[in-house]
């Protein structure tokens, strides 16, 4: 899960990591009281999921209150790569002499988390690897020991030379790491990490994401989710505990297990269309899966054809006929549904089937084809 | 005749008496397996399907001697199921259980790896050694013993691709998934290097997705270290960068971990990669006709200009004389398991004294 720049700002700031004032405006005139309440120049910046938002006009500088309601009327509403603002953080503006990136990701490889530090900040780090490489500092760190002081230490000297600055990047490092496991972050990274005019050390922008599977236990930032952020479809999905993602075919698939999910996709796009969907209903049986399957797929537009494949495993292909023929009952689909449902109660799948005269197919690459085949000819008509 | 698990390995079931726990005990033992106990704290002393529940990894290890556990306990205790299956001494962890945080599973990988377990898993499906034993949750029906390795990040595409290799006659010899998250405990180069070295498995199939860089490494591995052939499937070509896929390690993060990227590098394995699971068998076929072809045509370079007639009558001389090395294999084999069970009584009177 992704939190804003200001939620993940609020939790580095309470870890006792230096932040900016700020607070988050909804409308023009909050942002104006903000900005009076702060009484300094200040940022205005755009609070959606996406990078790049400087570049797209969605972070600007504001040097009073009136400047502030101005920008912020401008930013709140405007769209950043498909997204629209909702919410503007007003935080006090910097003088900034240098900008450095510190960042903590969960590395695949070592199967540890991986610190990684760099004199060049402020602009994507990604683009520091690929063009200065040896700007780059990276520190693999036991996750059972633990950073050591002399470890943050060492990794802040790559940044600074006033020990004033050492020291403080090295305090700021032991609490960004102290969060990384704290919250069951997959990432945290302060980019910016700045020296202001004073010679403090300051983070001026935060990212976080959490780990889907640690939410359970992260009841507080399980609440910072922001609903507008994701489409109903998605939201639908995970409340019916469906895996699923929004795409822009028009072949709709609801498939169980998610390497048979991509892979059924992938096929639909190598004999010519496009998929509407990623959905994996996962390894339960349960029928009414299916129904909320089939109505979020229908809500779709652009769907011209829904195929269902199902490997019976722990699925069993039974409970599943039984949710296709209480989704025919309930929401009469309007587009061609084809099927296929191989493995575990298989036989007695096509007999509960007879009943709603499907189109039903044996294999994985006839189903997908015949889905092809049967939205072409619903355009036809 | 297989990797990791076979019909010797002795099983307990952690969270033997929830629902998914004594569902797949009883389907693994169904199947052949060896499942010596169940735990769950607070149920010791009762039992599913007749197997004995204990309420302890450390009693229930004593009392069966197992060597291997699946565990079947809810996301929240199945790192602390690992930690006490290791604790136990247990030497193969498989982990089915999906949705586990995988800040606890970086912890749990170095304490697993320092005590010299293996992990599976987690969010896997586990294994099957062929007509030997089953752990975890792989419908054992799809299944026929042949000499195909089989290993995967997915559950359902690699029955997928198991159900091709079946009805295409090509049966297997373990069938394994390693699981679909980011921190996983058996890779693809663990599975790669058992098979390799298992004399039964004589071509492998690899499964992959996107997501990560572990199709790459195994790539580079097995263009260094693996002689049998390799075919392999890339799934999520479809898949929008920056959003996951259904598993929690099947994301593309900042450009890497493209499905393209990890079809380039095995091709360059010399591993064809299928665009369909159902075209895996035909792939392997042609492939290892195109190896047989390339070693027999060594030999006739080697042997001169002599007739093709020569070899085939090479061939067949050499056939039998496979046949007679097998069979004094199984004689050897059997002296082998006969020395082996001397073994183990010598070292069951020695504990014996100990106690005395």
């Amino acid at each position: 899960m992704k939190i804003h720049e200001y939620q993940a700002k609020e939790i580095l700031g309470a870890a006792g990591i230096p932040i900016p004032a700020g607070e988050i405006a909804t409308s023009a005139t909050e942002a104006f009281e903000i900005a009076e309440r702060i009484n300094l120049p200040v940022m205005v910046k755009s609070q959606v999921h996406a990078g790049g938002r400087g570049k797209a006009g969605g972070i600007k500088y504001a040097e009073n209150a009136e400047a502030a309601k101005v920008l912020a009327s401008n930013i709140i509403g405007m769209e950043i790569k498909g997204l629209t603002v909702k919410k503007v953080l007003v935080t006090a503006a910097e003088d900034i002499l240098s900008e450095s990136y510190v960042g903590i990701i969960l590395d695949r490889v070592s199967k540890r988390p991986i610190i990684m530090v760099s004199p060049a900040g402020g602009v994507d780090i990604e683009e520091v690897a690929a063009k200065t490489p040896h700007k780059i500092f990276k520190l693999a760190v036991d996750p059972e020991q633990g950073l050591k002081a002399y470890q943050a230490r060492n990794l802040a000297y790559k940044l600074y030379r006033d020990i004033a600055q050492v020291r403080a990047a090295a305090d700021i490092i032991m609490k960004l790491y102290q969060c990384f496991w704290d919250c069951d972050a997959s990432l945290v990274e302060i980019n910016p990490l700045i020296t202001n005019t004073a010679g403090k050390v300051v983070a001026i922008d935060a990212k976080m994401n959490i780990d889907d599977n640690a939410l359970y236990r992260q009841a507080n930032i399980e609440a910072m989710r922001d609903l507008d952020a994701e489409n109903s479809a998605e939201i639908e999905a995970r409340e019916g505990d469906l895996s699923f993602v929004k795409l822009e075919g028009s072949i709709g698939c609801i498939v169980n297990g998610a390497g048979l999910a991509m892979a059924t996709m992938d096929l639909v796009k190598r004999y010519g269309a496009e998929p509407a969907n990623f959905l994996d209903i996962g390894g339960s049986s349960n029928p009414r899966k299916v129904v909320t399957a089939m109505k979020i797929i229908l809500e779709d537009p652009n769907v011209r054809a829904i195929l269902i494949n199902i490997f019976g495993g722990i699925t069993r292909c039974d409970d599943v006929a039984r949710g296709i023929v209480e989704a025919f009952d309930e929401l009469q689909p309007s587009v061609p549904v084809v099927v296929r449902l191989t493995g575990t109660n298989a036989k007695e799948a096509a007999k509960i089937l007879a009943k709603v005269k499907l189109p039903f197919e044996n294999t994985l690459d006839d189903v997908v084809k015949k889905a092809i085949e049967l939205a072409q000819l619903d355009v036809a008509v | 005749m297989s990797i990791f698990l076979n019909k010797k390995s002795k099983v307990l079931v952690q969270g033997i008496t929830g629902r998914d726990g004594s569902f797949h005990a009883q389907q693994m033992k169904a199947y052949g397996t060896n499942v010596v106990g169940g735990v769950t704290p607070g149920k010791g002393g009762s039992k599913v399907s007749n197997i004995p529940v204990f309420n302890t990894m450390e009693e229930a290890v004593a009392k069966t001697k197992a060597n291997t556990s699946v565990i079947y306990v809810p996301p929240p205790f199945a790192v602390d199921a690992v930690y006490e299956a290791g604790d136990a001494g247990i030497k193969l962890i498989v982990c089915i259980t999906e949705g586990v945080p995988a800040n606890d599973m970086m912890k749990v990988y170095q304490y697993v790896k320092a005590h010299g377990a293996r992990l599976i898993g987690p969010n896997c499906p586990g294994l099957i050694s062929v007509d030997q034993a089953k752990v975890g949750i792989m419908p054992g029906t799809i299944v026929k013993k042949g000499n195909v390795g089989v290993v995967s990040r997915s559950g359902t595409l690699t029955y997928e691709a198991i159900w091709a290799l079946t009805q295409a006659g090509m049966g297997q010899t373990t069938c394994i998934g390693i699981g679909g998250d980011q921190i996983i405990g058996t890779n693809f180069i663990d599975c790669l290097e058992a098979f390799e070295a298992d004399r039964a498995t004589k071509a492998i199939v690899m499964i992959g997705e996107i997501g990560g860089s572990d199709e790459e490494d195994a790539a580079k591995y097995i263009k260094k270290h693996v002689t049998k052939p390799v075919v392999s499937f890339i799934s999520g070509q479809t898949a929008p960068p920056g959003v996951r896929m259904g598993h929690a390690g099947a994301i593309i993060s900042s450009g890497s971990g493209t499905a393209e990227g990890k079809i380039e590098a095995l091709n360059k394995a010399g591993v064809p990669v299928a665009g369909s699971p159902t075209e895996i068998p035909a792939l392997l076929t042609d492939l290892i006709k195109q190896r047989k072809a390339k070693v027999a045509k060594k030999k006739v370079s080697a042997s001169g200009k002599t007739s093709a007639k020569k070899t085939t009558k090479k061939k067949t001389v050499k056939k039998t004389a496979k046949k007679v090395t097998s069979v004094r294999k199984k004689t050897v084999s059997k002296a082998a398991r006969g020395t082996k069970k001397t073994t183990r009584k010598a070292s069951g009177k020695k504990v014996t004294n100990k106690r005395k």
